[in-house]
């Protein structure tokens, strides 16, 4: 078995919700020093595009962003505790998750940037490839952390 | 007996084995039936329902016969490798689960490719090879632990198959799945297959079905004795197993298939019997050359023997023999195709259903087409493979066949059944079900080969028809006298059996759903709280001291929380924070009653009601801002909540600028109840001033606690009594909670507590004591039911049923004996009522409790009218006694509402 699972501490999460081609969404852009990602399920480690409208964005502050934001319509949400991060990583992580989750994760597929909100197993995550090795970010509700590493514990037994 | 030479044994791995105590020896590659025939067992155990003796009819998953119990129970013989030590007892139809638990591990892959084929015979790895080459992502599950199918029975090709399978475990993008069954082939080419310990998930872009196809039996008079096989089979055991089952062979056929079997054992075969007037030439000329009779134009109208075949009459001849090879044709197996929604028709001349229209992304080919030869078998493989691969995006050249003769194949002669005793010519090996059977379902009026199967339980059992479903068919047809046969029976998934073990993999014991635990779970265990499950989160129940049990804990917290202070962890409770400059417009369409105007710093509570009008969801909304709310649900319902805001405002209202982002795990709530709770927030939160002036009842405010935690503080309650809930950040929830226990003041107490003194008040709680089929008005909640706005739900308010004065209503009971506790659930009748039934029912108990500060037990009902029988007695009649209880209004304690200001 050659995957490595341990629980990263990620600065503030924010939950973003503003139209792509607003100038809001600009500025908000050079305020995290990237452009909103517009491709579906791609992001970085700054931000992730949940949905047409809808981001994670790591590091800035709810009230940052909701200076940016300014008049335009929008919603801007701390989450920061919302949901808990871990790093799976190494050649077996793929065979890991496939064990749980149903998209195509094949580096054809799935690859660094590449993100997905997605069922591993029974919860609920955020799925993020940050690099080819390959590591992944899982986001998952605190609730579930418990279950979800146990899973993951147990995957990892098999995997390989 | 076992040949001295040839087979895909390994004679140097010699495997002990026992079958029915007695002690065998096999080899490596071995199934367990290939075992047993080379040990001279061909009989196994007796027909189901008539007892009559049966043998190892086939080689595969078709075989009706050879049950066997393992340690799982009802195997094929005929699909079971052989291992050493194995211990099998045949079974007379049905098995066994065993009572030891099963210490396999089944787990499960996800798996995606461009190109699945399933089936490993010729035209699968022709197809498989094509399409890896190409590099598109292939996939190839066979159920067999050696790839190869047919060419493996017939001892041909296999240099070309050797290389074949070393080239596809080479190619990097291609996976070879041996001894995987696909089983169950659903929309959008999502394919399950199963290995022994392993479900497969996958999904494919296009798929190519190579799934071969199955050799029928014969129908004539004894044509269940031991010894009577299929001719494929005895060429696969032959060849394949080394594994002889018989000295003196003949072999009845309609088609040229058999006339293989007989080659192969030249010299061991007598006669063939063959149904057609005119076989082909070359094959008569082959069998004379080989010494082998052929009687065109005939058939076996009986087999003779009674333990064991030991002849065949057919015509006026008697032919001895120890087996009788038999083939009635060939079915492809359009298994998964059929579960694809392919469709079937009938074709004339090969006497078979054959695949007509595929519905989905797909190509079927070889026998599973009716293509029957080899080099048409793998041209067709080659030819899917690469269109396939193309299909998906890839491309590259049709790879060349390997050699094969050219055959040419002659139509079968179909025979159906023979005259004679009908009750003694098997339709159904398993089932025991006859001709004679089947012509009392047409002589009943039957048509529909499903009515059939149904009346006379053919198809039904362990291998769900592989050899008896089409000969069902065909003996229809003739009873008929239909011109062709009509019709197939619906095919399903599985295709073969699946243990509820695999599909159930890793989801059992810790696993088997997840567990929710709130920051604060930790400091609940170390104190000893029992938990109770709400949804998935573990909730504490209640929290018992040393020699107390439930009713002596629940009645300390519940006077806690009325004379003292107590607190409860209540971060499960769904939180949704709405933003946007329709926000308010959102919540005033949704809730019953009105939001817009709702005060920044104030909360409300509000009731949600589904379009027809029935209690939904309940739960605190706080106005944080002019555009942006937190709106609270209850614990099981926040993601249903969450996705009934998004119905509306994305489907209904797209125009209306709101947005939903769900923050229950962002928020931790300690909910400080009782009198003297104000005390412990002067510890925990000094910097607020909480006097009755300076914050009122349903209003929040944003405060720094003591440890200078940020934190949200409101004024809301759920038991009549002067309350706060602390929410902060979900990463201070523990540390927190600490801080609040710290003061020394609070006992802690669950939803038990929570739930008696909410009921107290009359505070309904949304799933027990609403069902779906509970109105605002059932409730006695007018008041929260606004008449100026329109939301969801309310029209459903002028329905004639939403007014019935009988409707189910919420009352209290309080029983008559204030030591009597009504379980929830109860149903209630009106005194007098006889208990012969059908018995009226006034309605039932939704809530019952023991009541600390009422010193007696109470209730909440739905009762029928039950707001005008208020002062009236009712009834619950138990198994063991009857409590009698007075309708109530459905409030007990403090029905001013003096205490909530502490």
């Amino acid at each position: 078995m050659t995957v490595d699972l341990r629980e990263i501490a990620l600065p503030r999460q924010v939950d973003l919700r503003v139209d792509p081609i607003a100038p809001a969404a600009t500025r908000i852009g050079e305020l995290l020093g990237t452009p909103l990602p517009v491709v579906p399920n791609t992001g970085s480690e700054a931000v992730l595009w949940l949905g047409p409208d809808e981001w994670l964005v790591f590091g800035a502050s709810e009230d940052q962003l909701r200076t940016a934001l300014g008049d335009t319509p929008g919603s801007v949400v701390d989450v920061s505790a919302n949901r808990v991060v871990y790093e799976l990583s190494g050649p077996d992580a793929r065979d890991v998750l496939e064990q749980g989750c149903a998209i195509d994760l094949h580096p054809r597929a799935f690859g660094p940037g590449r993100c997905a909100q997605t069922m591993l197993a029974r919860a609920n995550v955020i799925l993020h490839q940050v690099d080819a090795a390959p590591t992944y970010r899982l986001l998952v509700r605190p609730s579930f952390a418990g279950y979800l590493t146990s899973w993951l514990r147990d995957a990892m037994s098999a995997a390989g | 007996m076992r040949l001295p030479e040839g087979g895909r044994i390994d004679r140097t791995k010699p495997l002990r084995f026992t079958v029915d105590g007695i002690e065998h020896t096999g080899c490596a590659g071995d199934t367990l039936a290939s075992a047993m025939i080379a040990n001279g067992l061909l009989t196994v155990a007796p027909s189901t329902y008539l007892g009559r003796p049966r043998g190892i009819f086939a080689a595969g998953v078709d075989e009706p016969n050879a049950l066997v119990q393992l340690d799982d129970p009802m195997q094929l013989a005929t699909t079971v490798e052989l291992v050493d030590g194995l211990a099998a007892t045949t079974l007379r139809g049905k098995g066994r689960l065993t009572d030891e638990p099963d210490a396999a591990r089944y787990d499960k892959r996800n798996a995606h490719c461009d190109v699945l084929v399933v089936g490993g015979g010729p035209a699968g790895v022709a197809a498989a090879l094509a399409a890896g080459r190409t590099g598109a992502r292939t996939i190839l599950a066979d159920e067999q632990r050696e790839l190869g199918g047919s060419l493996l029975t017939e001892n041909r090709l296999l240099d070309w198959l050797a290389d074949a399978v070393e080239e596809l475990d080479a190619l990097p993008e291609t996976r070879v799945l041996t001894g995987t069954t696909a089983f169950g082939y659903y929309d959008q080419n999502f394919v399950a297959c199963a290995s022994k310990t392993r479900l497969w998930h996958v999904r494919a872009k296009h798929v190519v079905l190579a799934t071969g196809a199955h050799e029928r039996p014969l129908v004539f008079v004894d044509n269940d004795l031991p010894g009577i096989m299929l001719a494929s089979a005895v060429r696969q055991y032959v060849n394949r197993y080394a594994a002889l089952p018989g000295e003196n062979i003949v072999v009845a056929t309609t088609n040229d298939g058999a006339y293989g079997t007989a080659f192969d054992l030249a010299g061991r075969v007598s006669t063939i019997v063959d149904s057609r007037s005119e076989p082909p030439a070359e094959l008569v000329n082959r069998a004379r050359e080989l010494g082998i009779e052929v009687l065109a134009g005939s058939t076996v109208r009986q087999a003779l023997g009674t333990q064991r075949i030991g002849g065949v009459r057919v015509g006026d001849r008697e032919i001895a023999c120890d087996v009788l090879a038999v083939s009635g044709g060939w079915n492809p197996a359009v298994h998964l195709f059929s579960q694809s929604q392919g469709k079937t028709r009938y074709d004339e001349r090969k006497a078979a259903f054959v695949p007509d229209k595929s519905v989905q992304a797909q190509h079927i080919v070889g026998a599973a087409n009716a293509v029957y030869d080899l080099t048409g078998c793998l041209d067709e493989g080659f030819s899917a493979g690469i269109e396939a691969a193309k299909m998906t995006g890839f491309d590259g050249e049709k790879p060349a066949a390997p050699y094969t003769a050219r055959e040419v194949i002659t139509d079968p002669h179909p025979v159906w059944f023979v005259d004679g005793p009908e009750g003694r010519q098997f339709v159904d090996l398993q089932r025991d079900v006859t001709v004679a059977d089947v012509r009392r379902a047409t002589g009943a009026g039957m048509r529909s080969v499903e009515h059939v199967k149904r009346y006379t339980t053919i198809g039904t059992a362990h291998d769900q028809g592989k050899t008896s479903g089409f000969a069902a068919i065909g003996v229809i047809a003739q009873l008929l006298g239909a011109e062709s046969p009509q019709g197939t029976t619906t095919y399903r998934p599985p295709y073969t059996p699946v243990s509820f073990a695999l599909l159930a993999g890793r989801d059992r014991g810790e696993l088997h759903d997840p567990v929710r635990k709130t920051p604060m779970h930790d400091w609940h265990v170390r104190n000893g709280a029992v938990f109770e499950n709400v949804g998935q989160w573990k909730r504490p129940w209640y929290y018992p001291q040393p020699g107390e049990d439930m009713k002596a804990a629940v009645l300390r917290e519940c006077r806690a929380a009325r004379t003292d202070v107590a607190v409860m962890d209540a971060s499960t409770l769904g939180k949704i924070d709405i933003q946007g400059p329709d926000a308010g417009e959102f919540l005033n369409r949704v809730y019953t009653n009105a939001f817009a105007k709702l005060k920044v710093g104030h909360c409300r509570y509000g009731l949600l009601c589904k379009a027809d009008g029935m209690v939904f969801d309940d739960g605190v909304v706080m106005r944080v801002a002019e555009d942006r709310f937190l709106a609270t649900t209850t614990t099981g319902n926040a993601a249903a909540v969450l996705d009934w805001f998004e119905e509306w405002a994305q489907t209904e209202w797209p125009d209306l600028e709101v947005w939903f982002t769900s923050v229950t795990e962002q928020w931790a709530t300690i909910a400080v109840v009782g009198p003297q709770a104000r005390v412990v927030l002067a510890i925990v939160a000094p910097d607020v001033d909480c006097s009755q002036d300076a914050f009122d009842f349903m209003t929040f405010k944003d405060a720094f606690l003591a440890d200078g935690t940020p934190a949200r503080i409101a004024r809301v309650s759920f038991s009549g009594e002067l309350a706060f809930e602390i929410n902060v950040d979900g990463r201070a929830g523990a540390r927190v909670w600490d801080a609040v226990m710290a003061t020394g003041l609070p006992t802690p107490y669950g939803t038990e507590t929570m739930h008696v003194l909410r009921a107290e008040k009359g505070y309904v709680i949304v799933g027990q004591d609403t069902d779906g089929t509970v109105t605002p008005q059932d409730l006695g909640m007018e008041w929260i039911v606004s008449p100026r706005k329109d939301f969801v739900g309310k029209r459903s308010y002028q329905r004639p049923d939403a007014t019935r004065p009988d409707r189910k209503q919420l009352v209290g009971l309080l029983p008559t004996d204030p030591d009597e506790l009504l379980p929830e659930g109860a149903q209630l009748i009106a005194p007098d009522t006889p208990l012969t039934p059908p018995v009226p029912m006034l309605g039932h108990v939704t809530s019952s409790y023991h009541s600390a500060a009422l010193e007696r037990t109470f209730a909440l009902a739905l009762v029928k009218g039950g707001r005008q029988l208020i002062g009236r007695t009712v009834l619950a009649p138990l198994r063991d006694r009857t409590i009698a209880a007075t309708i109530t209004e459905p409030i007990f304690y403090d029905p001013e509402g003096a205490r909530r200001d502490g």
